[in-house]
């Protein structure tokens, strides 16, 4: 198909022919065009169906405002709904798909919606669908989630990665056009930092849509030069591509660069998109302003556009949506349009301008005071109908109508900490008001000032107040003031539509008010208006403005709904960066994690570290073999575990001691050097929050383990402790989790073992090493390394630390001198099953609920010195008589199941929250018992050993007898530990 | 946000760890007669004003400092940042 509306000039590489493709139809536009102006050379107006009536389409703008032509773009995976084909940059190769409509965009099978629109209006679907209930989510909700809404998600994994980055400027300029440019020749002369942002692929804003002169030459070259001179400039970096979404606290911006999207896929290691951070001293936003439609009688036909995006596509792309074209205006706007075409060889059928007095032309006709009444035209554009000043009616033939109600400011970025736009009665829009963010200041067409003059001399003077710096000497330029009046829609329609993206009439804002939605919050949320991917930019005002005629107020009374980041939609991708998958968060590894994997270690993810969870060995077909055999071969002989991930934390300093004592809540000023104390930290209320050892390797020097999960939250609060509390102390900390890999050697045979590697000026025989000793020692000919005698599992046991570096060292030493003794590494089941078997708490009991008198260590609880908890840790609802116990439960029936989770009940009587007694915190299946063993939680549960209870889970929908034991299944004397 | 750190200069908030009231650094004094109705009080019940709140901030991706930062709620404007330790120390806490 030839581009039978290319029309001559404009700023598309002639010699650079584009292949793509619309609804499977293949087309040839040009470097430089986007999606939309391509298609309209083609001679392409209608681009998909509307949101609710499935009326045809085409655009009604040139850029992100747009409403209307909204594609999908891409195929397969990279399918990407609800693009704008007026800023999709075409490439070749390009694909899209127009939306809302089957079995195609001309002809569309819910186009039935539109017959029925009487039942569709505002709000229906609070009215309709009401009968019967259960309908609404298995049928009516199904089917109108279908036919409405926009379009669909590929539901692939997206191919593309997307980055995230951070920059920091003195001036951060929203926005390339007349102010902008100039705003950044000032700062950049002056050898600022600056950052000049733009979410068009061309700098220039206005100026590349213009057929104006600035300074002597065209508007064009004056931006060609300038983007020159500004890119010579090291201290300005030009970042177009690039969307200002947001303004945040304190100078924060969010920025989306589109970095490949103008590809068909990103350039090898490239991103597809980079939302950035920007950190700006101060900014100017040079947002421009967008044009306002007005409504009338069928005001939505391909073919009706804003006359500024006419003279865009005319001028910059080459590409007129009809030969023969029409124009409404309120403004003098539109007259411009008209005489741009006009210059191109466009027919103009007639300027029909709303004011009686109005700018007449020797070169086509102008239709004072007349007003569009109504369009014709099944898929696009083919009469306007226009009332004239005298009444009579007149018809027009064309393929297109530009539409001009004025300017609106884009004030959006001013309102997203606390502005509110002000009404400005001169021109009839909101301008910039309340406070703005924080550094931030508004020049041009956004401020208000309408004129090219303006713009460039307001771009100058803002940015040299806010840098306190000299302003650019600015060119001339076009200097009439904007003449723009209020008038949003013509009297007397039955549907003019106000939002074409959410298919809202002048009647549907009649409707809203009659029933009572008359904030203009209401209307926003009962009619749609503003609503969507184009969040009501064209549409925003005319809305007020009749809610405000209708409630007989100004519409500065009326107010503004809230504009909120972003400016325009983000792909989650961008939000999201590299943190997707396995990048969702950092992966840490143990030091032994290479030794395991090559071992054939399944690994578990324990927060953000993977741990080994079992090592099968060959013949094991289910995880219950290897560690039921994992168990064993410890209790037996020696097993290692990789203990790395626990947390360590080293204090040091003269007052150690002290401040130890007042974290944890038993004592620990008189711990001996070369012992370890099991300690309890409370939180200060009382509860539980995490448990440990403190080594003490000297008078000063203490390492304190806590639980994996807890290590980041303990270190944090003993910081808490030492600074805000505790602020004179002499005692140092400091996170050692990762510089030690630490190793549980534990078993009958683990210090025959650990013998051969310990040097042997090192005595850890029971005498000289006993149980809860701890030293500085080295190991394997004079490597340092720091051994404690303490016990998870209840066997004779070690932990064994060396610097992290030597960890995998390490473990293969022990694996190669363990041999003999038949040592097995064991994983965090293993582990797990071995502290159940010894009625260890851990996190499942630690679980932010329980107290030291809940699991059993009440009495550790210091009462002769003051500690954080203490306190509040003797309230009496905490120490009642009947308050929960840690005890163990085993079946009765050996081959019955112990559920986590499931809940105590006496033998007899009702299974109700009534009757609960408490629940099981841990499970797991004991080899040394024979069956499954647990740790509960019941009510004076020291007091019932030997009762039998049922256990229940209502979750499994089981019931099995269990008894009520010590919750120290094995070796309760500890006599294993202390050999 | 930006934390104007008083050892670091300016930084990012995403840097930090949120706790809250800066009440917590005046932690009652446990012989205290009525101790167990204090520690109630300082350990639930919080103010939750509109306008400046002083609220401590960990410096958990920096230097691991404590701050004390004087903030309003309403319009996230920082007015003032102190080490904790320093307002501890003003709140004659010592040991």
């Amino acid at each position: 198909m030839t581009q039978v509306n290319r029309v001559e000039g404009g700023q598309i590489d002639r010699n650079t022919p584009l292949k793509f493709k619309f609804d499977g139809k293949s087309y040839t536009g040009h470097a430089g065009d986007t999606l939309a102006s391509a298609l309209l050379a083609n001679g392409v107006r209608l681009m998909g169906r509307s949101f609710k009536y499935h009326r045809p389409r085409g655009p009604l703008s040139a850029g992100s405002e747009e409403p209307n032509a909204i594609v999908t773009l891409r195929d397969g995976a990279r399918a990407e709904p609800n693009t704008r084909a007026t800023t999709a940059e075409l490439f070749d190769g390009l694909s899209a798909r127009s939306q809302n409509c089957w079995p195609s965009v001309k002809f569309d099978a819910l186009a039935v919606n539109d017959a029925a629109s009487d039942f569709l209006a505002a709000g229906f679907y609070y009215k309709t669908f009401m009968w019967p209930a259960p309908f609404w989510e298995k049928v009516y909700e199904p089917i109108i989630r279908k036919a409405a809404g926009l379009g669909a998600l590929s539901m692939q994994e997206d191919p593309d990665e997307y980055d995230k980055g951070f920059r920091h400027c003195d001036l951060l300029i929203v926005g390339a056009g007349p102010s902008g440019l100039m705003a950044a020749l000032t700062a950049g002369r002056a050898g600022k930092e600056v950052i000049l942002a733009d979410e068009d692929f061309a700098m220039g804003g206005r100026l590349l849509s213009e057929q104006i002169e600035v300074g002597s030459t065209s508007a064009l070259d004056w931006t060609t030069q300038t983007i020159a001179e500004l890119s010579s400039l090291p201290n300005v970096r030009l970042m177009s591509r690039t969307t200002v979404i947001g303004a945040f606290d304190h100078g924060i911006y969010g920025a989306v660069e589109r970095v490949s999207d103008h590809l068909l896929e990103p350039a090898i290691g490239k991103p597809r998109q980079i939302l950035w951070r920007i950190y700006a001293g101060k900014t100017l936003l040079c947002a421009g302003a967008t044009e306002r439609p007005i409504a009338f009688e069928n005001n939505d036909r391909p073919g009706i556009m804003l006359a500024s995006a006419m003279r865009s596509y005319v001028n910059r792309w080459a590409a007129t949506p009809a030969q023969r074209v029409a124009i409404f205006t309120s403004c003098d706007d539109g007259h411009r349009t008209a005489a741009d075409l006009h210059a191109k060889g466009i027919k103009i059928a007639a300027v029909i301008d709303t004011r009686a007095d109005t700018p007449m032309s020797m070169n086509y006709e102008v239709l004072a005071g007349a007003q569009v009444t109504n369009t014709k035209g099944r898929l696009g554009l083919t009469v306007v109908e226009v009332q004239l000043a005298d009444g009579s009616t007149r018809t027009l033939e064309c393929g297109a109508l530009g539409v001009s109600g004025g300017w609106n400011p884009n004030v959006h970025l001013t309102c997203h900490q606390r502005g509110r736009p002000t009404w400005d009665g001169d021109l009839s829009a909101f301008v910039p008001g309340g406070t703005l963010p924080p550094g931030m200041t508004v020049a041009g067409a956004a401020s208000g000032d309408l004129s090219t003059n303006g713009a460039l001399l307001s771009g100058a003077n803002g940015a040299a107040e806010a840098l306190g710096i000299k302003a650019a000497d600015t060119p001339e330029a076009d200097d009439t003031p904007a003449t723009q009046s209020a008038f949003w829609y013509v009297e007397g329609c039955k549907r003019a539509w106000l939002d074409q993206q959410n298919d809202v009439t002048v009647k549907d804002v009649r409707l809203a008010h009659q029933e009572g939605f008359r904030s203009v919050e209401h209307l926003k949320r009962y009619t749609t208006l503003g609503m969507a991917t184009d969040q009501g930019k064209t549409s925003n005002m005319g809305g007020l403005a009749i809610m405000a005629e209708i409630a007989g107020k100004g519409i500065p009374d009326v107010g503004t709904t809230i504009f909120r980041p972003p400016y325009t939609p983000v792909a989650i991708g961008a939000l999201a960066g590299r943190m997707r998958g396995m990048e969702f968060h950092p992966t840490r590894l143990t030091p032994s994690h290479y030794w395991a994997k090559e071992c054939g270690a399944v690994f578990v993810e324990v927060g953000n570290w993977l741990r080994a969870q079992w090592f099968p060995i060959e013949g094991e077909t289910h995880w219950r073999q290897s560690v039921d055999r994992e168990v064993k071969a410890t209790r037996a002989s020696v097993g290692v575990c990789d203990c790395t991930t626990l947390g360590k934390i080293d204090v040091q300093g003269a007052d150690a001691a002290t401040f130890l004592n007042k974290v944890y809540c038993n004592p620990f000023a008189k711990v001996a050097v070369g012992k370890t104390r099991y300690g309890l930290m409370l939180r200060e209320d009382g509860i539980a929050m995490d448990d440990g050892t403190a080594a003490r390797l000297a008078e000063d020097h203490f390492v304190v383990t806590t639980t994996t999960a807890k290590a980041g939250p303990v270190y944090q609060h003993m910081e808490f402790v030492r600074q805000c509390l505790m602020p004179d102390a002499d005692v140092q900390l400091i996170s050692t989790t990762e510089a030690w890999a630490q190793f549980a050697v534990a078993g009958p045979n683990s210090r025959a073992l650990l013998q051969k590697i310990v040097d042997p000026e090192f005595d850890i025989s029971n005498e000289a090493f006993e149980f809860m000793a701890c030293a500085n020692i080295t190991v394997c000919g004079g490597l340092r390394a720091r051994l404690f005698r303490i016990s998870f599992s209840g066997e004779l046991a070690f932990e064994i630390a060396v610097p992290s570096r030597y960890g995998d060292a390490l473990m293969r030493k022990l694996m190669e001198e363990g041999e003999e003794f038949d040592v097995v590494p064991y994983g965090t089941e293993a582990l797990g099953v071995m502290r159940i078997e010894k009625g260890h708490a851990a996190g499942n009991e630690l679980n932010g609920t329980t107290t030291a008198n809940n699991l059993g260590m009440g009495r550790m609880v210091s009462k002769k010195k003051d500690s954080i908890g203490t306190v509040l840790s003797e309230r009496a609802g905490l120490n009642e008589d009947d308050a929960l116990k840690l005890v163990g439960v085993k079946p009765l029936a050996s081959e019955d199941k112990i559920t986590a989770g499931g809940h105590l009940m006496a033998a007899d009587g009702p299974v109700d929250a009534a009757n609960d007694q408490g629940y099981v915190t841990s499970a797991a299946y004991s080899p040394e018992v024979g069956s499954m063993i647990g740790l509960a939680l019941i009510k004076s549960g020291d007091a019932r050993m030997g009762e039998k209870m049922r256990l229940v889970s209502p979750v499994t929908d089981s019931e099995v007898l269990v008894e009520v034991t010590s919750a120290h299944f094995v070796d309760p004397e500890g006599g294993r530990q202390r050999a | 946000m930006i934390i104007n750190h008083p050892l670091l200069g300016p930084r990012d908030s995403a840097e930090f760890v949120y706790m809250g009231d800066a009440s917590l650094i005046e932690r009652p004094d446990p012989e205290a007669e009525n101790a167990a109705d204090q520690f109630h009080d300082y350990a639930y019940l919080r103010d939750n004003p509109a306008g400046e709140l002083r609220e401590l901030w960990f410096h958990e991706g920096g230097d691991r400092s404590w701050l004390v930062v004087t903030r309003d709620t309403r319009t996230h404007e920082i007015s003032k940042v102190e080490l904790a330790r320093d307002v501890a120390r003003s709140k004659g806490r010592s040991l």
